[in-house]
């Protein structure tokens, strides 16, 4: 929801019949962040799951997330979606994470990262045969060893394109790049892809 | 969703393919995590990795709380302990000024009452002479005033 509607429903709330007192607004307040953490939990954690390839790390970064945007709250203004917000928020978290902690972290999250096999069994059935789930679970395998060779920026967009396939003006307002250098970087990656593909084929 | 964005290759339906298996991949392990977050032997591991920083917050503080009224009970211990001592010393001091004072005052007191004990005595047994027995009494005394006078 954006903050402009809430304070919207919030003003209204307060003309009613008395004046908004500062309490009911406050609660009014916490009701919003809550929808918010509830329709945009599962984006935050799957965006941090792809790009740590770390489940419990991933957890709790989406928690920090969080609770940073909650601290934030009020100041909020909605001049972006609260996803967009959301995003910026868990992509400063990573970056700060890998560049806080390189060393410590790097090692960590080695030992604790799912291996590219592994993160490439994951693949529902559907109605494919065994054969189309075999070759579908090797493109998968082949596209996570790309994004394991991207630069982090070049991930994270890679990742908000085509995991959670935001559009390039939203990638590029998460990401603070220009939506040139946007489309730039997810052509490289694409290509990457496309390279690897051949290259196994 | 048009995901081409005039990207070269991006069209190549075996490109398309693996990047859409790969969107269904991270979500299935993403929706996969989110279900056993959910259930409550994940929450106990979550708890679990959550809980060490917890504990030594809990740890730190229950430490500095046991610093505190430790300090807290010495100080109010060391006090009391001097008041304790103070009053057993002016206890003491008064118990020998008052040693002191005891037997000036119980010679005082004792030759007081000695005399007032021959008084009441004296008071007790005198008894008013008869006029009939007056010249004998006279006599008496005069005999005890002889006796005394060749003694």
């Amino acid at each position: 929801m954006r903050r402009d509607e809430a304070s919207t429903k919030t003003m209204a709330a307060g003309t009613a019949t008395q004046p908004l007192t500062a309490g009911a607004a406050e609660e009014i307040a916490a009701e919003d962040f809550s929808r918010v953490v509830e329709s945009h939990r599962p984006q935050i954690f799957r965006f941090l799951l792809a790009s740590l390839r770390d489940v419990d790390l991933a957890e709790t970064l989406t928690q920090e997330c969080f609770l940073k945007a909650h601290r934030n709250w009020s100041r909020f203004r909605g001049d972006s979606s609260a996803m967009t917000w959301l995003m910026r928020i868990a992509i400063n978290l990573q970056k700060d994470h890998w560049r806080n902690r390189r060393l410590q972290f790097w090692r960590n999250t080695r030992a604790n990262a799912v291996d590219l096999d592994e993160a490439s069994e994951w693949l529902p059935s559907g109605e494919r045969t065994a054969e189309q789930q075999m070759l579908a679970q090797e493109q998968v395998a082949q596209v996570w060893k790309v994004v394991g060779r991207m630069s982090e920026r070049q991930r994270t967009v890679f990742l908000l394109r085509y995991v959670d396939e935001q559009e390039l003006s939203e990638i590029a307002r998460a990401t603070g790049l220009n939506e040139g250098t946007v489309k730039a970087h997810l052509s490289r990656a694409v290509g990457k892809v496309r390279a690897e593909l051949r290259g196994k084929r | 969703m048009n995901w081409n964005d005039g990207l070269a290759g991006a069209d190549n339906p075996e490109v398309k393919g693996a990047l859409r298996n790969f969107k269904a991949s991270v979500d299935a392990w993403s929706e996969s995590a989110e279900a056993a977050r959910s259930r409550p032997a994940a929450t106990a591991k979550v708890g679990a990795e959550i809980a060490p920083r917890g504990w030594r917050l809990a740890a730190a503080w229950a430490l500095g709380c046991a610093v505190a009224a430790a300090s807290l009970a010495g100080a109010v211990y060391e006090r009391q302990h001097r008041h304790e001592l103070a009053r057993i010393a002016a206890a003491q001091a008064a118990a020998q000024r008052a040693a002191q004072q005891r037997p000036a005052a119980g010679q005082l007191s004792a030759s007081e009452t000695d005399q007032d004990l021959l008084a009441a005595v004296d008071n007790d047994i005198s008894r008013a002479v008869p006029a009939a027995m007056e010249p004998l009494a006279q006599m008496m005394d005069s005999g005890q005033a002889d006796d005394n006078g060749t003694k």
